[in-house]
């Protein structure tokens, strides 16, 4: 536990210090949810006659992590690459506290990220009608796909042989928003598109994060959301400590 | 940096299994392959405890493969070692309590300070806060970095992030010490200040066993020299035995035909085939150069012209390692 937490401690640090993945982290799912609001958003009809910002606010949070996680593959790859690896198993620090410190950092980091997407969301004119149940609901979907994410970056980031590789792996993760029901209605997109955007991981999530924040029936969405985070937890999980094994044979 | 006799790898630190003329490193036929291609060949290696051994040998001569098997990284094929006394392979935990590894890049984050480095690294190594403070403050004062200690590492020279990196690899006081070409890249001022570095480790009675590409540095550090080529051991003994080995100077003859290159050159160290040119190893006195010239041409018609060159450091280590044929 200490060394997980020494480690998740050394990269929080290491993160505040990069002023430039912090901005990206930061601004872009901002300033794209400010795109899609003012400069989009009068020209779709979302279909149920609310404001576009209250629409888009589960999605904008979703790519807001989405950048943040793909941030956690680049800095695993770089402690493979580097020597970091090398140095902690000489100290005995075996893979999972180590990437557990990596996603640790991340879930933190992103959990900051997203409630600064959701604050500049309020000050545009969201309003959520959620009772604190349905508050800490949204809040605990969005833990648990912050959670799954960042280990598949992890995962990502030990498959990955060049830091801009890790980089280049993560490019799914943050298109995946655009073909789900994040941004526009899913019945607006091509007939060929439907059967994903329908059953992809992103879109009961965001319709369970609407439903919630605004107080709407949900129905079983957010138990699909929860069985896709859990199964994208599980399946990274594994995938890591073969990776590591892999790396450090 | 100061040499003050303060315990720089604390020895005492954990409480050593190994007694007096015991082994810090015995390694026994270690084998290791990658992709069919045979990195390391039946290894043997023995380092007395508080000695310093050097592995010598060019790029590619398993060096560090050498010590990623010994620091339990990589897993050798066949063959053991015990390190610290302990057994690599099952024994995993307690060797790396007793070691310490310094690789070929300064495993420094760039975007801590000196002393958050050490300090992370001293928790890591299982100490409390309070210790790992100011054994972080010990360091950094020992290796002259005290100044430097608030600042990020991304700001330090070259040097200063290797002494950063050593340092911390001697957070958790180890009793082996492996040092994986702690110099390459380093200005030669730095270099003198590592070196210095590692003569006061052995002083405070660490093993050490470091690799490198340079004969100087071997001679310089070690109490044994090994020879690594190819991932066998081409030589073995102090400095000054290998030095004595190879001779002390090379006779460089530029031969009259290609026919005679071909003949004489088994017998070369150094070979300039587009010039026809061997060297050949001699002790630079008149009697062995007209002693070797008459052997190698006892007609007169082989040798058009010889030069007499004092052999360089490079000489010995190519002679000793075959790099050159």
């Amino acid at each position: 536990m200490t060394t997980t937490a020494t480690l998740s401690a050394r990269s929080l640090r290491m993160s505040l210090r990069s002023p430039d993945a912090l901005i990206t982290a930061l601004m872009l799912p901002i300033m794209l949810m400010l795109i899609f609001v003012y400069f989009f958003g009068g020209a779709i009809d979302t279909g149920d006659g609310s404001a576009y910002v209250t629409y888009v606010v589960p999605g904008a949070m979703l790519l807001c992590a989405g950048f943040g996680a793909a941030s956690t593959a680049v800095t695993v790859c770089h402690d493979m690459t580097d020597g970091v690896v090398d140095r902690l198993r000489s100290l005995d620090v075996g893979g999972v506290p180590f990437l557990a410190a990596h996603v640790t950092a991340s879930v933190l980091r992103n959990l900051v990220s997203t409630s600064l997407v959701l604050l500049v969301a309020l000050a545009i004119g969201f309003r959520p009608e959620a009772g604190p149940t349905g508050l800490l609901a949204s809040a605990g979907l969005l833990l648990a796909y912050i959670t799954s994410i960042s280990w598949l970056a992890a995962a990502l980031g030990l498959l990955a042989r060049t830091p801009e590789a890790a980089g280049g792996f993560t490019f799914l993760m943050m298109f995946l928003p655009y073909p789900s029901s994040a941004f526009v209605p899913i019945s607006t997109m091509p007939s060929w598109l439907h059967g994903f955007a329908e059953h992809q991981p992103l879109t009961p999530l965001i319709e369970s994060l609407r439903a919630l924040l605004m107080s709407r029936p949900a129905g079983d969405a957010p138990w699909t959301a929860l069985a896709w985070c859990a199964a994208i937890t599980a399946v990274s999980v594994a995938l890591t400590s073969v990776f590591f094994r892999r790396r450090t044979r | 940096m100061a040499t003050s006799p303060g315990n720089l790898a604390g020895t005492t630190g954990r409480g050593g299994v190994e007694g007096l003329g015991s082994l810090g490193i015995h390694a026994t036929g270690l084998t290791k392959s990658y992709g069919g291609q045979r990195v390391l060949d039946a290894l043997h290696l023995a380092v007395p405890s508080g000695s310093v051994c050097a592995l010598l040998g060019p790029n590619g001569a398993g060096k560090t493969t050498t010590v990623r098997i010994l620091a339990t990284l990589t897993t050798a094929d066949s063959g053991t070692a015990r390190v610290a006394g302990h057994d690599i392979a099952a024994e995993r935990t307690r060797v790396r309590r007793a070691i310490a590894l310094t690789g070929q890049f300064a495993a420094v984050d760039d975007l801590q300070t000196g002393l958050e480095t050490l300090r992370m690294t001293g928790r890591l190594a299982g100490l409390t806060a309070a210790e790992a403070r100011a054994r972080a403050d010990e360091l950094l004062e020992r290796f002259g970095l005290t100044e430097a200690a608030g600042k990020l590492a991304r700001t330090y020279s070259g040097g200063m992030r290797r002494r950063l990196d050593l340092a911390a690899s001697l957070v958790g006081r180890p009793r082996v010490l492996f040092l994986d070409e702690p110099t390459t890249g380093l200005d030669p001022r730095s270099r003198q200040e590592l070196w210095q570095v590692v003569r006061e480790l052995r002083g405070d009675g660490a093993t050490v066993l470091l690799t490198t590409q340079y004969l100087e540095e071997a001679d310089q550090l070690a109490d044994r020299v090994t020879v690594l080529d190819s991932g066998r051991i081409a030589a073995e003994g102090t400095a000054a035995e290998l030095k004595s080995r190879v001779a002390g100077h090379r006779l460089d003859l530029v031969l009259t035909s290609r026919g005679a290159y071909e003949a004489l050159a088994g017998r070369a160290v150094h070979h300039v085939p587009d010039e026809l040119t061997l060297g050949v190893p001699t002790d630079g006195s008149a009697a062995h150069v007209r002693a070797l010239l008459d052997e190698l041409d006892p007609d007169r018609t082989a040798v058009d012209r010889f030069t007499l060159r004092t052999a360089t450091l490079d000489d010995v280590f190519l002679a000793l390692t075959g790099a050159d044929r």
